[in-house]
């Protein structure tokens, strides 16, 4: 492995030296603009070069006219996680010119639109490489149609950029093209404003950065794709068939990317028959409600939503709990309390969704850790809902949902559905006697009914009021604590029956570090990092709630520090670990590194935390 | 199976009775829970077919009281129709019967109720309405009407929410009123809105004896009855008995429904037709404003599609029947698909 280039260890600002393969952008635009479609086709490029990308959007809640910044990785070295430190900075918007300037690192270039934005700014950062380009006039020259200058002139920066990076203008046209696919005539035009960028390049600048970009062969049979696509994918591949939800960023594109493949894949060509249904309901309530009753019918079905949307729905969660009822609820988390911040990530609903709802409650979640588990885990999701009969969290958020990833094309699933202890008319007939709540198998798991069936012993009555072994009211004391118990103690069961932690021990580590959910993109280069520092570290990372608590009280035990990594306040997994593991000799072992900007958690931030707290 | 004592369907009426009641002795809902099971085996409709879904609130509770080879499904307070929409849209083939109270369905729910209605999901929509939240000890409900008081001597100082006007508001395809106290026209209505293909709405006025049954209320038994104006009589034919019916001329007038049978409606108050939505407002308003209670079937409109047909669902298979074979695109459907993310 490849030592990090670290700030120290490169001088961008020295013309002998090149850097290949390895930089970060950032395109500060106005949203609205059309610059999302621009950057897409950017990354795209460099991810047909066969250079590892990640692609970051960070965007406000408005429609038009406020900032959005679109960074972009590439590393030759594969580290797909947010970075900090810009080396190429694109500046379109004057809001935040100024800003954009002063933060980009020492030495950095800057690509910028000279007719709207002003060179005195840049009077203050000498040790930038700067590209004035007059993107406003070369659009009115060279576009004819008005109405589409505003959208182009990104179109030209991309065109501009690849010249200077060296970027392969071939893939660059390929990309165009199958960008605009459905409107062939859009993509004459947009390859010529890319042209139009580079030809200004080459006519009018001298390169002075040293950043290049050069085919490689890193991407061989990897997706570049939208996190949510991939969760709806799961979703589709899991037999979802009832889908109810209400729209909230940035939970909105999973089941759109839902109901996009629904239609492509589940309407019978034949008759039109849909094999699937979609409503978008008329709050979170009802679509939790949906969801319910879909699947006590015997429906696979899932609701999508963020943090407000769970908030709303946690009296139904808790209903689901304790009548026991398959159910799938996925949350792409973002920043709370309230509508904090929209549009920004975090890592904030872990404790809401585990303990959703009044009372005892204690709900199975999976965390995926990138986009293939993603996918993974949202079909398994359903298999989970039906095995143990409750309502299952797929907590991702706005990072892993609404950001492009590269990944693995998915697996095909080799086995099909599990749908759990259902009973047919026959097994009745069999079992000569049925108890909708009762504890047969002893593993706390009972046996359900569909509505429908018609054995005589089928029917039982479901409520969330107190209830007997055989379904009926109850209000005795004791029979509501069996009850209780025993779902208490099916959910315990479940620890190691869900998506085991992923470890990866080094021996000579006396660090350990626990992470979860989107924040594994960083771990890699935080651990590269912290054992070219002299840390060499131990990794595990948890993917489902409840944890399989064997498995962290051993990694405590191999270990003198570990440091859970949150992007939380209040280290809101560490409380969950707390309450399991009261084992004060094992948790007096706990640090932390919590991380809640709203940006996505990057390996500096982590490795600077650490740093710091191994000096004491 | 001896004949005489089962419907058409081969149940007894046994099949379609529930555990005992534990509401007041008297309570209206229990009159409501009673008609229910007569109607659903007079209609021979099958009674593990039967899901009945309700919301929170005594009348929520009476599901457990009648059709016991049914589905019961008590969830939360004001929240019975979005479980309906789950359980009918995940099989078709389930006949539902939602019940709710006016709390249920006029306040908290009041969000729920218009939004069934506007999807005309096929399902029978009871609202046992008492004017009060009864299991929560005699507050006012939304429904109850100005001016009336509670026990306390508290007034009412507000409107009520008429949930019918508002039904027929929002496009709803069958609106009815009817007292749980007239067993002849509460039958009929049932079966009819059992045969009606769509969100039927069955405001029930189903006075609470023990919280709202005191002179100044509006809705109390002498109250209800003194003051029930009759918009019309409402028979049901079924399709299995067409060749019975017989009509004298300008008497009474039919509707016929999708699956054959017939609503008989017989006009009481002159000339009204009970598919004229703006008439229906009108009178609502009218008798409403005279401080009567109108009941009777009020609008219908036996055409108009449900929605798992609005959704192009399969009408005898359920989506909870389908299985990996019949849901996965093949391996090779899946690969062209993300081709485009490469
Ligand atoms: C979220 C929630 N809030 C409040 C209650 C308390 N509650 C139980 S029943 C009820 C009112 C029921 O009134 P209605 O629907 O008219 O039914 P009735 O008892 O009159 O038949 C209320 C407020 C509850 N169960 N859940
Ligand atoms: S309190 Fe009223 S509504 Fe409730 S059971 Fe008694 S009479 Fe019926
Ligand atoms: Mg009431």
């Amino acid at each position: 492995m490849n030592p990090p280039d670290t700030l120290e260890a490169t001088q961008p600002s020295s013309p002998t030296k090149v850097i290949v393969n390895d930089v970060t952008f950032q395109m500060a635009t106005a949203n609205g603009t059309g610059s999302q479609s621009a950057n897409n086709i950017f990354a795209k490029t460099l991810f047909r070069m066969g250079i590892p990308v990640a692609a970051k959007n960070l965007f406000p809640s408005n429609i038009q006219g406020l900032p959005t910044w679109f960074s972009l990785r590439a590393s030759k070295d594969g580290y797909t996680s947010c970075k900090r430190d810009i080396d190429f900075l694109v500046g379109m918007n004057p809001a935040t010119w100024s800003k954009d300037v002063a933060e980009v690192r020492q030495g950095a270039a800057v690509l910028y639109n000279s007719d709207e934005l002003s060179s005195e700014i840049l009077k203050s950062r000498p040790d930038l490489v700067t590209y004035p380009v007059p993107i406003t006039t070369l659009v009115k020259e060279h576009i004819p149609a008005p109405k589409l200058r505003k959208m182009l002139a990104n179109v030209v920066y991309v065109g501009a950029v690849a010249e200077l990076l060296g970027m392969d203008h071939d893939v660059l046209r390929g990309v165009i093209a199958d960008n605009f696919k459905s409107k062939p005539k859009a993509v004459d035009i947009n390859v010529k404003a890319a042209e139009v960028g580079r030809e200004y390049v080459r006519q009018n600048l001298e390169k002075k950065d040293p950043f290049r970009v050069e085919t490689m062969n890193a991407n061989e049979g990897k997706l570049l794709i939208e996190g949510n696509t991939m969760g709806a994918l799961g979703a589709l591949m899991g037999g979802c068939t009832t889908l109810f939800w209400y729209p909230i960023t940035p939970s909105s594109s999973l089941p759109e990317a839902l109901i996009a493949q629904f239609r492509r894949f589940r309407i019978d060509p034949s008759n039109e028959e849909h094999r699937y249904v979609d409503v978008q309901c008329e709050d979170e309530l009802a679509s939790a409600g949906a969801v319910l009753g879909a699947g006590w019918a015997g429906a696979r079905s899932c609701t999508s939503t963020s943090g407000p949307g769970i908030s709303l729905m946690s009296e139904f969660i808790g209903f689901g709990y304790y009548a026991e009822i398959p159910s799938v609820f996925f949350d792409v988390q973002r920043v709370g309390p309230s509508t904090g911040l929209p549009t920004r990530t975090a890592q904030g609903d872990i404790l809401l969704c585990y303990h959703c709802s009044h009372g005892d409650t204690k709900n199975i979640c999976l965390l995926p850790g990138g986009p293939e588990e993603y996918y993974e885990f949202s079909r398994q999701a359903f298999d989970v809902a039906d095995r143990f009969q409750t309502p299952v969290f797929v907590l991702s958020d706005l990072d892993l949902g609404m950001n492009f990833w590269m990944c693995d094309q998915p697996e095909y699933p080799t086995e099909g559905f599990d749908r759990g202890k259902v009973m047919s008319e026959e097994d009745l007939e069999n079992a000569k006697s049925f108890g909708r709540y009762r504890d047969v198998d002893g593993d706390g798991i009972p046996y359900r009914t569909l509505p429908g069936n018609k054995h005589p012993l089928a029917s039982y009555f479901t409520r969330g009021s107190g209830h007997d072994e055989d379904a009926n009211y109850s209000e005795d004391g004791d029979t509501f604590r069996r009850n209780l118990a025993r779902i208490g103690k099916k959910i315990e069961g479940s620890r190691d029956k869900l998506p085991q932690p992923i470890l990866d021990a080094n021996d000579k580590a006396k660090v350990g570090l626990i992470a979860y959910g989107s924040t594994e993109a960083a771990m890699q280069e935080v651990r590269d990092m912290l054992s070219s520092d002299g840390v060499p570290t131990s990794y595990l990372r948890l993917r489902a709630l409840p944890v399989a608590k064997n498995v962290v009280e051993d990694f405590l035990r191999n270990h003198e520090r570990v440091y859970i990594i949150e992007q939380n306040r209040d280290g809101q997994l560490e409380t969950i670990l707390r309450d399991d593991i009261r084992n004060g000799e094992l948790t007096d072992r706990l640090r932390h590194v919590r991380h809640f900007t709203g940006i996505p958690i990057d390996a500096q931030t982590v490795r600077s935390s650490v740093l710091e707290q191994e000096k004491n | 199976m001896n004949t005489a004592t089962t419907n058409h369907a081969g149940f007894a009426k046994s099949d379609y009775e529930g555990q005992p009641s534990t509401l007041c002795k008297g309570c209206g809902h229990d009159n409501i829970t009673r008609h229910i099971i007569t109607a659903y085996y007079e209609m021979g409709i099958n009674p593990y077919d039967v899901v009945k879904p309700s919301g929170i609130g005594c009348s929520s509770k009476t599901p457990a009281y009648f059709i016991h080879r049914g589905y019961g499904i008590n969830s939360v307070h004001g929240r019975m129709p979005s479980v309906s929409l789950g359980a009918k849209l995940a099989n078709g083939n389930l006949q539902v019967v939602g019940i709710s109270g006016d709390g249920d369905s006029a306040s908290i729910g009041m969000g729920q109720f218009c939004h069934a209605v506007r999807r005309n999901l096929d399902m029978v929509y009871v609202v046992e309405n008492n004017g009060v939240y009864g299991l929560t000890k005699g507050q006012f409900s939304a429904t109850a009407d100005r001016g009336s008081t509670l026990k306390t001597g508290d007034i009412n100082s507000l409107e009520d929410i008429d949930l019918c006007a508002t039904a027929i508001t929002l496009n709803g395809t069958f609106v009815a009123r009817a007292y749980s106290n007239d067993a002849k026209q509460l039958r009929a209505m049932i079966k009819a809105s059992i045969a009606h293909r769509g969100t039927s709405l069955l405001d029930v006025i189903s006075p609470c004896v023990t919280f709202n049954n005191h002179e100044g209320s509006t809705k109390s038994i002498s109250y209800v009855k003194e003051h029930d104006v009759h918009l019309n009589q409402v028979g049901f034919v079924p399709h299995w008995e067409q060749d019975e019916v017989e009509l004298k001329a300008g008497e009474a007038s039919e509707i016929r429904l999708p699956d054959g049978s017939q609503i008989v409606v017989r006009q009481v108050r002159d000339n009204y037709d009970p598919t004229d939505r703006i008439a229906a407002l009108q009178v609502l308003r009218e008798v409403a404003d005279q401080g009567e209670i109108l009941t009777g079937l009020i609008y219908v409109s036996p055409q108009e599609p449900d929605f798992n047909t609005i959704s192009k669902l399969n009408a005898t298979k359920g989506l909870c029947h389908y299985d990996e074979a019949d849901l996965r695109p093949t391996k090779e459907q899946m690969s062209e698909y993300l081709a485009s993310y490469r």
